[in-house]
C-alpha cells in the first residue's frame, strides 16, 4: 500500500479532530498509569470530563453557526453567566419550595426567563449587527461588558445562592456526575451519562440537521462564504444574521442552566474568559473565523480536547499555569494543521516519507 | 532595438497532483520586444509566470537570464534578478504615498533607513516614463484611478530596474483610453531594451502590442511566430486545437411582444433616468466605457443597488425595489466580479447552483439533498462544466468553468429575464462561444437578455439591439444592424 497517501487521506479527511482528541487522550492515559493514580479514564473521571466537556459544547453549538456565518461573539461568556444569575435569582426568591404544589410553575417561570434573557441577548447582538452594520468583533466587545454590567444589577454585585430546597430536583441532577444511578436519566438501559451530556447529544444531532438539510442551514453557510453572493442570489441576510445570534442566544442561556446546575450559584463575572474557551473549542473542531466553514462533530471533539488535556493536567498534578500553556499552544498547533490541511502546500508532504515512483 | 535573448525558458515541467500543468515549455524573450505568451484558461500560462516569479517551483527544467542561470526562490528573489510581474490585479498598498510604493522592497543605500529624499529623483523620473510627471509623489495611492494605478506598478518595476516585466492580462479592467496609453508606455520600455512578455486574452490587443507570439494548449507549446505572420484564425485555431470557424455562433431567434420596461430609473449617482422596453426573447446589449454607468444599471434593474427614483415594471405590474422580490419577478443576476460576489467560492458547486432556488427541494423547511443533486447535476451536464464532482468546491474550477456555474444558477433560478454583467471576462475564446451559443438558446426559449460588455465585437454579433451608455445616460438605443464599432465609440465617449 501507498504510505504516503494513507497517510494524506487521514490528513486531510474531517476525521482530524478526533484522531487529536484519541491522541491526547492515549497520551495522558499512558503517562497518567506511569507517574500517577492511573484513574485518567476511569467511568468517574471520564463522567466528570463529559460534564465539563458540555459545559462549554453547548455555547459552542450557537458560536458554531456565527462563526460559520463570518461573525463573532465575544459576548458569549458574560451573557452565559448572565442568564445563569437570573435562574439563580428566581429561585432564590421563589416563593414555594420544591415539591410543593405550584412549584411547578415556578420552575417553568425560572426557565422561561432565563431562555428569553439569552434570546435577547442574542437579538441585541444580531440586530445591532445587522442594522449598523459594524463588525461583530466589536459589537460583541461592547455587550460582553454591558452584560456583565446588566447582570452584576440583578445580582447587586455579589454571589447569588438560592436555597437548596428551592431549587428543582431535575435541576440538581442535571450535572451529576457520582456513582448513585438513580440521579442519571439512563431509563435503567444505558450507562451513567451525565444528563447534561444527553442534552448536548440531542442538542447537536438538531444544530446539525439545521445546519445540513434546512434552507436556512445553507443560507448561514453561504452569507460566511461569501456575503455579497448570499445577497445576490436573495437570501434575506439581516434576518438570517439576527436570526443565527437569536438562535445562539437560545445555546448560552441552556449553558447557562447547566452552569448553573453545576456549581449552584450565580455570578455573573464568572462568564468573563468563558466566550474564549468557547471560540478555541469551535476553531480546534475546524471552524474558520473567515466564516463558511465549521462542523458541529469537530466543536463537539473540540470542547472535549480541551477538558481532556486540563483533566489530564491535574491527575498529573501539572500546575495551573503550565495547563494554560499547553491548551494556548495546542490551539495555535491545530489551526496550523488546519491550514495546512486545506492548503495542502507541497513543502509538507515532502517532509513524508517519499515513494519511488510516481504513481 | 531588438536584440540578445535575455529570459530562456526550456524544457519546463510542473505537476499539481495528477494535473500536469506543464509538460516541458520553452520560451525566449529578446531585449527591446514585447512576446505575446496565449493560451485559452489552463493552458498554464498563469502556472509559467508563477514559476518565473517564484511563487512556485519547478518540478524541471531550466530558466536563464542573460548567462546566468535563474532559479527564484520567491519574489524578492525575481526581483533581485530584474523580473517583474504586472498582475491582472494590483498589487499596490492604497493607504500608503505614491513614492512609498514604488520604494516598497527597494534595496536603497540608506542602510535600512528610507531616505526618501535621496530616492526622490529615482521617483519623479520612474513617474515621468510612465506618462505620470504630474502627479506628486506624496498623493495616496488609493485615492488614484485603477489606470493610473496600474501604470505606477510599471513606475515600480522600473525603479527596481527590472530588465524583463511580465504583463499578465493589464488591461482586462482598464477603460478604452488608458489602453492607449499602456501601450504607448509599452512602446517606450521597448526603447529601453526591456524585454517582455504579455499575456492577454484579447487578440486585437495583443495584435497591437506585441512582436512575437508564442501559444500555450494544455501545458505545451503548440505554435510561435512572428506576430505580423499570423492571422487572428491562425491563432485561434492553436489555442483550441480545432478550427474555429465561427467565434460568434448565432442561433436564429425573433423577439416577441415587449414585457419589461425600465422606466425612469435613476440611482445616486448613476443610473440617470433609464428608459428601456424589452421585448420577449430578445438580447438587448449595454454597450459603453468602463464607468458609464452599465453595472449600476443593471445592479439597479435587479434591486442591488437603490434606485432614487423610476420603476421596473413586468407584465404591466411594477415591482418592488427588493432582491427577494425581483426574483421572484423572474430577474436573475450575473456579477461581473464572479471571485467577490458571483459565487461563493468557498462553497460547492452544488450549493452555488441552487442557492438562488431552494424551495423545490423542501417540504416544511427540510431540504432532499439527492432530489437537490440530481437536479443540479442535470443542470451541470446541459452548461457542459468540467468538474471532478459536483460537490467540488467552485475555487477549485478554472473561471470558465465557474462563469458555467454561475450561468447554470439563474437557469436554475428558472429566471426569464437575464442581467449579465460582462459574461464573458476572464474565460477562454472556446468558452466565449459556448456562451455566446447558449445565449442565442435562451433567448430562442422566449427569454430577455440585457447583455453588459466591454467587448464590441461580441456585443454587435450576439444582440438584436444595442443601447450605448455615457455618463449614466443611456444615450442611443439601434438595432444591431445599424451600429458599427466606430459609431459605438463615438457615441461612448460623446
Amino acid at each position: 500500500m501507498n504510505f504516503r497517501r494513507i497517510l494524506k487521506t487521514i490528513f486531510q479527511s474531517q476525521l482530524g479532530p478526533i484522531f487529536a482528541l484519541a491522541f491526547i487522550l492515549m497520551l495522558f492515559a499512558v503517562a497518567d498509569q506511569r507517574w500517577s493514580s492511573g484513574n485518567y479514564l476511569s467511568p468517574r473521571n471520564f463522567r466528570v470530563m463529559m460534564n465539563s466537556a458540555a459545559l462549554i459544547a453547548v455555547p459552542a453549538l450557537g458560536m458554531t453557526m456565527i462563526i460559520i456565518a463570518a461573525g463573532i461573539d465575544l459576548s458569549a461568556g458574560t451573557a452565559l453567566t448572565l442568564c445563569g444569575t437570573v435562574l439563580a435569582t428566581q429561585f432564590k426568591y421563589a416563593a414555594v419550595a420544591s415539591g410543593e404544589p405550584g412549584f411547578v410553575w415556578v420552575a417553568l417561570q425560572a426557565v422561561g426567563l432565563t431562555l428569553l434573557t439569552g434570546c435577547l441577548c442574542g437579538l441585541v447582538n444580531g440586530g445591532l449587527i445587522s442594522l449598523t452594520k459594524v463588525v461583530p468583533f466589536i459589537v460583541t466587545l461592547g455587550t460582553m461588558t454591558i452584560f456583565l454590567g446588566v447582570g452584576q444589577i440583578i445580582s447587586k454585585e455579589s454571589t447569588v445562592y438560592a436555597d437548596e430546597k428551592n431549587i428543582p430536583g431535575w435541576l440538581s441532577d442535571f450535572c451529576y456526575t457520582g456513582s448513585n444511578s438513580e440521579r442519571y436519566l439512563n431509563f435503567g438501559v444505558f450507562p451513567n451519562i451525565p444528563n447534561s451530556v444527553l442534552l448536548t447529544l440531542i442538542l447537536a444531532i438538531g444544530v446539525v440537521l439545521l445546519l445540513r438539510y434546512t434552507v436556512f442551514g445553507r443560507n448561514v453557510f453561504a452569507i460566511g462564504s461569501s456575503e455579497s453572493t448570499a445577497r445576490l442570489c436573495g437570501v434575506n441576510v439581516p434576518f438570517t444574521i439576527i436570526a443565527v445570534y437569536t438562535l445562539a442566544g437560545v445555546f448560552v442561556a441552556l449553558g447557562g442552566l447547566m452552569y448553573y446546575a453545576n456549581v449552584k450559584n450565580g455570578n455573573p463575572s464568572d462568564g468573563m474568559g468563558k466566550e474564549l474557551e468557547i471560540i478555541a473549542a469551535v476553531v480546534l473542531g475546524g471552524g474558520s473565523l473567515s466564516g463558511g466553514r465549521g462542523s458541529i462533530l469537530g466543536t463537539l471533539m473540540g470542547a472535549l480536547i480541551i477538558t481532556a488535556i486540563r483533566s489530564g493536567c491535574a491527575q498529573l498534578s501539572i500546575l495551573n499555569t503550565y495547563t494554560h500553556i499547553i491548551i494556548g499552544g495546542i490551539i495555535i498547533v491545530a489551526v496550523i494543521v488546519d491550514q495546512l490541511r486545506h492548503g495542502s502546500p507541497e513543502w509538507f508532504f515532502r517532509l513524508l516519507p517519499a515513494k519511488s515512483t510516481e504513481g | 532595438m531588438r536584440g540578445q535573448s535575455i529570459l530562456e525558458v526550456h524544457e519546463i515541467c510542473k505537476a499539481f497532483g495528477p494535473t500536469k500543468a506543464l509538460r516541458g515549455v520553452g520560451l525566449k524573450v529578446r531585449s527591446g520586444e514585447v512576446l505575446a505568451l496565449i493560451g485559452e484558461n489552463g493552458a498554464g500560462k498563469s502556472t509559467l509566470l508563477k514559476i518565473l516569479s517564484g511563487a512556485h517551483r519547478a518540478d524541471s527544467g531550466q530558466m536563464s537570464i542573460g548567462d546566468r542561470p535563474f532559479r527564484p526562490s520567491g519574489p524578492s528573489d525575481t526581483r533581485q534578478s530584474g523580473v517583474a510581474m504586472i498582475y491582472q490585479e494590483l498589487n499596490l498598498a492604497p493607504e500608503l504615498s505614491v513614492e512609498d510604493n514604488l520604494l516598497l522592497g527597494y534595496r536603497g543605500n540608506g542602510g535600512g533607513l528610507l531616505i526618501r529624499k535621496r530616492q526622490r529623483p529615482q521617483v519623479l523620473e520612474a513617474l515621468k516614463t510612465v506618462g505620470l510627471g504630474d502627479l506628486s509623489p506624496t498623493a495616496i495611492v488609493g485615492e488614484q484611478s485603477i489606470a493610473t494605478q496600474q501604470m505606477l506598478e510599471i513606475a515600480r518595476a522600473l525603479i527596481a530596474e527590472a530588465r524583463i516585466i511580465l504583463f499578465d492580462e493589464p488591461t482586462s479592467s482598464l477603460p478604452q483610453k488608458d489602453v492607449a496609453r499602456l501601450f504607448a508606455i509599452i512602446n517606450e520600455l521597448k526603447e529601453r531594451e526591456i524585454g517582455m512578455v504579455y499575456i492577454s486574452h484579447f487578440l486585437e490587443e495583443v495584435r497591437e502590442v506585441a512582436d512575437r507570439y508564442a501559444v500555450l494548449r494544455d501545458g505545451e507549446n503548440v505554435g510561435e511566430g512572428e506576430m505580423e505572420d499570423a492571422d487572428d484564425d491562425t491563432i485561434v485555431s492553436l489555442m483550441v486545437g480545432r478550427d474555429v470557424k465561427n467565434l460568434f455562433p448565432t442561433v436564429p431567434h425573433s423577439p416577441g411582444e415587449p414585457w419589461v420596461k425600465v422606466q425612469g430609473l435613476t440611482g445616486l449617482p448613476y443610473p440617470k433616468k433609464i428608459n428601456i422596453e424589452l421585448r420577449r426573447g430578445e438580447i438587448f446589449g449595454v454597450a459603453g466605457l468602463v464607468g458609464a454607468g452599465r453595472t449600476e444599471l443593471i445592479r439597479t434593474v435587479f434591486g442591488l443597488d437603490h434606485a432614487s427614483e423610476g420603476s421596473v415594471v413586468v407584465n404591466e405590474k411594477p415591482i418592488a425595489p427588493a432582491i427577494g422580490e425581483r426574483i421572484k419577478a423572474g430577474f436573475g443576476f450575473i456579477s461581473e466580479d464572479r471571485k467577490n460576489e458571483g459565487l461563493a467560492q468557498d462553497l460547492s458547486i452544488i450549493d452555488n447552483l441552487t442557492l438562488s432556488r431552494l424551495t423545490d427541494y423542501t417540504t416544511i423547511g427540510v431540504l432532499n439533498l439527492k432530489r437537490r443533486k440530481q437536479a443540479a447535476e442535470k443542470l451541470l451536464e446541459r452548461v457542459q462544466v468540467k468538474c471532478k464532482a459536483s460537490d467540488q468546491a467552485v475555487s477549485e474550477l478554472s473561471g470558465g468553468n465557474q462563469q458555467k456555474v454561475a450561468i447554470a444558477r439563474i437557469l436554475h433560478q428558472q429566471a426569464d429575464i437575464l442581467l449579465m454583467d460582462e459574461p464573458t471576462k476572464g474565460i477562454d475564446v472556446g468558452t466565449k462561444s459556448e456562451v455566446y451559443r447558449m445565449l442565442g438558446e435562451l433567448a430562442a426559449t422566449g427569454k430577455t437578455i440585457i447583455f453588459v460588455s466591454s467587448y464590441l465585437p461580441e456585443l454587435l454579433a450576439v444582440c438584436d439591439r444595442i443601447g450605448v451608455m455615457a455618463r449614466g445616460e443611456l444615450r442611443d438605443v439601434r438595432n444591431t444592424s445599424d451600429w458599427t464599432e466606430e459609431e459605438v465609440m463615438r457615441v461612448a465617449i460623446g
